[in-house]
């Protein structure tokens, strides 16, 4: 059984790397990652916010939504499912909104330290995205909670190793009209080639 | 003020949300492995974007700042259920195809980025020409990208063979790598370097000046 788990979560974490193989929250991952220290805070705060709601989500799919779900309210064929999309992105933006008072209130040097990056990662697709997989695949509770944090901490990983590369970059001579964002596309493409290589890996 | 044709034409090439904006590259990347869906998914982009951006500009008197982006969100992902729900229904393949990536574009940083920078300080008529003409620069740069992904990794286009495979008994051996997820970055990041090679005000400040190599006179 726990086997089972560490096999999903290395698996979200290396081989289904949410940035790099689903391309997902890659404005943030690309806007943000000049400095390796920004780059860790808005990890983190990543890890923390998918590691809530993807299971938050899963409650509310499993209970409310899903097809049938509604019959202990008596309602056997009742079917919700698309106000889906609505509700996964409501829970997200408040469950941040919480998150942002609670840490402010009890946690203040992680919420000094995230400063901005919280109200910024409601938008970012990553954490949407893993909602979506989750009802996609079907998980429950128990490994729903593991996927979120693996692909929280894949996420966090893969912007941690742009902002290492990008940090060397800035002083090499680099073309042009390649400066900037069009290398950075670049090392982001090459990195997520490296990242296939645990694609054979069969967990 | 700008004039309506400036804000229609503008982000096409001068001002493109993918390759100066950084908005809206996730999908981008993952969905231009063939022409169709990315066909597909621009005109979903194109619908939500316009109307979007309509909605949010028709009520942006009347809302509090202070609860604007849930108000933004709720308009949007209403949008995107239209069009997922659509899909689902026309296309169903090209649906499942397209998998979460129809619900994403809830968190397409275009739409929520145009929303919010443009159509909370025009009116509804300019927003939709600013939202149509944003998402327009999008679909440029995809259809774009998905034109070298397809034909290159795979020989067709939109399910037509145009290069014959070696496996299929023609001459063209398959370049995988097109076909897999690096190679989007590898062309974007290409499209950047032509647009910019064009258009010389869009290159970046470098951080650092590399001093010239004088240490070779003192050898001599």
């Amino acid at each position: 059984m726990l086997e089972h788990y560490l096999g999903l979560f290395i698996r979200a974490v290396f081989i289904e790397n949410m940035a790099l193989t689903f391309f997902l929250g890659m404005c943030t991952f690309i806007a943000i990652s000049k400095k390796i220290s920004t780059a860790i805070g808005l990890g983190i705060a990543v890890v923390v916010v998918l590691g809530i709601t993807v299971p938050i989500n899963n409650l509310i799919f499993n209970n409310l939504l899903r097809e049938g779900a509604l019959a202990w309210a008596g309602f056997p064929d009742v079917d919700l499912s698309f106000l889906g999309l609505l509700s996964y992105i409501g829970v997200i933006a408040a469950m941040v909104q919480i998150l942002e008072m609670f840490l402010d209130r009890f946690v203040p040097f992680l919420y000094n330290a995230l400063g901005v990056f919280l109200p910024l990662i409601t938008v970012n697709c990553a954490i949407l995205g893993a909602s979506l997989f989750m009802i996609e695949r079907d998980y429950t509770f128990m490994e729903s909670t593991v996927f979120g944090l693996g692909a929280g901490v894949g996420w966090a990983l893969a912007i941690t190793a742009l902002a290492g590369v990008r940090e060397k970059l800035k002083y090499s001579d680099v073309p042009e009209g390649l400066r900037g964002l069009g290398i950075t596309f670049i090392s982001v493409g090459l990195i997520s080639l490296c990242f296939m290589s645990f694609g054979g890996i069969d967990i | 003020m700008a004039t309506p044709k400036e804000v229609l034409v503008d982000p096409i090439f001068n001002n493109n949300p993918i390759a100066l904006q950084v908005l809206g590259i996730c999908s981008a990347l993952a969905v231009t492995v063939n022409m169709s869906t990315t066909l597909v998914m621009c005109a979903a982009v194109i619908f939500v974007t316009t109307l979007s951006n309509v909605a949010v500009s028709a009520v942006r008197n009347r809302v509090p700042t202070n609860i604007r982006i849930i108000v933004q969100m709720t308009i949007i992902a209403s949008l995107v259920i239209v069009v997922d729900q659509v899909l689902q229904a026309v296309a169903y393949d090209i649906s499942k195809s397209l998998s979460v990536f129809v619900g994403l574009i809830i968190t397409n940083c275009i739409v929520m980025g145009r929303a919010e920078a443009f159509a909370m300080q025009n009116g509804p008529w300019l927003s939709a020409l600013d939202g149509f003409g944003t998402a327009l620069g999008y679909s440029v740069m995809l259809v774009g990208v998905a034109l070298v992904r397809e034909p290159l990794g795979s020989g067709s286009l939109m399910g037509f063979e145009i290069l014959p495979r070696v496996t299929d008994g023609g001459w063209y051996p398959a370049n995988g790598m097109m076909l897999l997820a690096p190679s989007a970055f590898f062309i974007i990041g290409l499209f950047i370097w032509a647009i910019r090679a064009w258009k010389k005000d869009q290159v970046e400040e470098a951080d650092y000046e590399i001093a010239p190599n004088l240490q070779y006179r003192e050898v001599m």
